[in-house]
């Protein structure tokens, strides 16, 4: 009996929740612009002409790399991953529990998977602007000597998406007792300072560089390098580097899919 | 008769141990305006997250529109208008940016989109507003905006949880005629309610629902000529001597409630049974003389009143 309207494919679906998140993103645009354009300038001028100056030994396995070029890599992947974390966090809180759009979006058509697609989509696009302007100012501060450099935005992306795990946790938390900033203080930035981003993870003892090979970061930060200056590893630790990353990625996916279908289904 | 666009039967939703809804029964007509009236609790918004396809059923059926809601959720979801009891509009986005979103869901094209948008601002007047933050909105406002975000694909069923609760006396009223209007339109309504002014208001048909069972059906006026009196006489003899007042009262109308603050005497003729109480040298701080209401069918089904 019912006249059941045209099924527009699961794809474009999560596109509208991508569509949705990109509106409401427009509320924020000097902010998103200001930090977007402003970090990477403050932190590769920091780093690249201040901290740089201090540092002249070889940092990388390469003779004639720069601190510069060793270092912004990791800083673009570390953006990317901010950048990620801001969503996989308040993002899904934010839909689920304080301005619970996600709520609203399910009583539609849109499905759980729909709904973590689109922002996963809206995730991609974020990082993809500010990896793209971190490349940018890095070519400005002239911090890319291969011709491959442009693929390091991959590389950052990859980092951010392979933190998708904590989006999966973020949607099993049903009351707030300060976890984000605990997740922020006690494993992000400690990753984002000992994964080989402003130093070689060699230089850590021998008994904490497996902080580096679990951390994304350093999967991350090693794969832009291979880019911007490489290769310096062999083949297969690159290849590595990608399928660890995606891995992560698509594991955390599948995880928060399933968390928000059942969240959603009270 | 048309097929009915909702069939329930025997319908459950455990949590765990305990039974949110109990095992309820009921059918929506299309074109009806069918109402669930209870107590907080009483399960009134689990039926409606099953009825909305985004709760999974524990046992019994249920058909949506021809469909099971276990196999056809999106399909379901696109022919039906939700209102929930908590507005999740987006407060980061403007008024009408939050209806061109959601009707995008739909997978609705742009331009109808934005063409039904402004038809909705005005049904739910609100075009002056149109550009204004959501946070901005007073209570009654939002709901209105939320109840045109409902309708922006057209539905075949609206479904309302809880309308009007927290909205001051204007507000609902305002919200009412709304919904009176679409009503009348055909749209077919299903709301949930603990006010009985609001399901007499709204209702053709209603179940009254309590502890996730149904307690009695059919329309606000057969339900209180079936369970109470033509009128009710309210007297108060301050919160000390109801209790002894009321065995004196006995035998007067129909049957007798003894609250904490009032005692209602089910009548057919207020007047008289007020007469009567003088006559027995009774002298009640105040009196009133009502019609029942489907607050006393609750409470003579219940023993509860609807509001605690």
């Amino acid at each position: 009996m019912s006249a059941v309207t045209a099924e527009p494919r699961s794809h474009a679906r999560a596109w509208f929740v991508t569509e949705h998140k990109i509106r409401a993103m427009r509320g924020y645009t000097g902010t998103i612009i200001a930090t977007t354009i402003g970090t990477p300038l403050l932190y590769l001028f920091a780093f690249g002409v201040g901290l740089a100056t201090l540092i002249t030994s070889n940092v990388g396995p390469v003779p004639g790399i720069s601190y510069l070029e060793f270092v912004a890599p990791a800083l673009l992947a570390t953006a990317a991953v901010l950048v990620a974390m801001e969503e996989y966090t308040f993002g899904i809180l934010l839909g689920l529990k304080w301005n619970p759009i996600f709520v609203g979006m399910n009583s539609t058509p849109l499905t759980a998977r729909q709904i973590v697609d689109g922002l996963m989509l809206f995730i991609g696009i974020r990082m993809l602007i500010t990896t793209t302007v971190y490349f940018v100012v890095m070519l400005a501060f002239g911090a890319v000597p291969s011709g491959w450099g442009i693929l390091t935005i991959v590389a950052g992306m990859l980092g951010g998406f392979a933190f998708a795990p904590v989006a999966a946790y973020s949607a099993t938390i049903q009351e707030d007792r300060g976890q984000f900033a605990i997740l922020q203080r006690t494993v992000i930035l400690p990753l984002t300072l000992f994964s080989g981003t402003v130093f070689p993870l060699t230089q850590l003892p021998a008994f904490l560089q497996w902080i580096g090979w679990l951390s994304p970061l350093w999967h991350a930060s090693e794969l832009g390098r291979q880019f911007v200056y490489g290769p310096t590893e062999p083949i297969w630790l690159t290849v590595a580097h990608v399928v660890y990353l995606l891995a992560l990625g698509v594991i955390g996916w599948q995880l928060c899919v399933r968390t928000v279908a059942r969240r959603l289904n009270k | 008769m048309p097929a009915p666009v909702i069939v329930a039967t025997d319908l459950v939703k455990k949590y765990k141990d305990f039974a949110a809804v109990d095992g309820i029964t009921f059918e929506v007509a299309p074109g009806e305006s069918f109402g669930l009236l209870g107590p907080n609790g009483a399960g009134k918004s689990t039926t409606m997250r099953m009825i909305g396809a985004v709760s999974t059923r524990s046992s019994g059926s249920l058909s949506i529109l021809g469909l099971d809601p276990n196999e056809h959720g999106p399909a379901i979801r696109s022919q039906l208008g939700v209102v929930p009891q908590q507005d999740n509009l987006d407060t980061e986005l403007r008024v009408r940016d939050n209806l061109l979103v959601y009707g995008r869901y739909f997978g609705l094209p742009r331009a109808q989109v934005a063409a039904r948008a402004d038809e909705l601002l005005e049904f739910a007047q609100l075009s002056d507003r149109a550009k204004a933050k959501v946070d901005d909105l007073s209570g009654g406002m939002k709901r209105r905006l939320t109840i045109a975000r409902a309708l922006i694909n057209e539905p075949r069923v609206l479904l309302l949880d809880e309308p009007t609760t927290g909205l001051d006396p204007q507000a609902r009223h305002i919200l009412w005629d709304r919904l009176y209007r679409l009503r009348e339109q055909g749209t077919t309504l299903v709301l949930t309610t603990h006010y009985m002014d609001e399901a007499e208001q709204l209702a053709d048909r209603l179940i009254v629902v309590d502890k996730g069972r149904i307690m009695a059906e059919g329309s606000p006026a057969s339900l209180i000529r079936e369970h109470s009196s033509r009128e009710v006489l309210e007297v108060r003899f301050g919160s000390e001597r109801n209790a002894t007042a009321a065995a004196d009262l006995a035998g007067i109308g129909d049957r007798l409630e003894v609250l904490p603050d009032r005692i209602l005497l089910y009548a057919h003729s207020g007047e008289e049974a007020l007469a009567e109480v003088t006559r027995r040298g009774l002298e009640p701080i105040t009196s009133l003389v009502r019609r029942s209401s489907l607050e006393d069918v609750f409470l003579k089904l219940t023993g509860r009143s609807l509001i605690e």
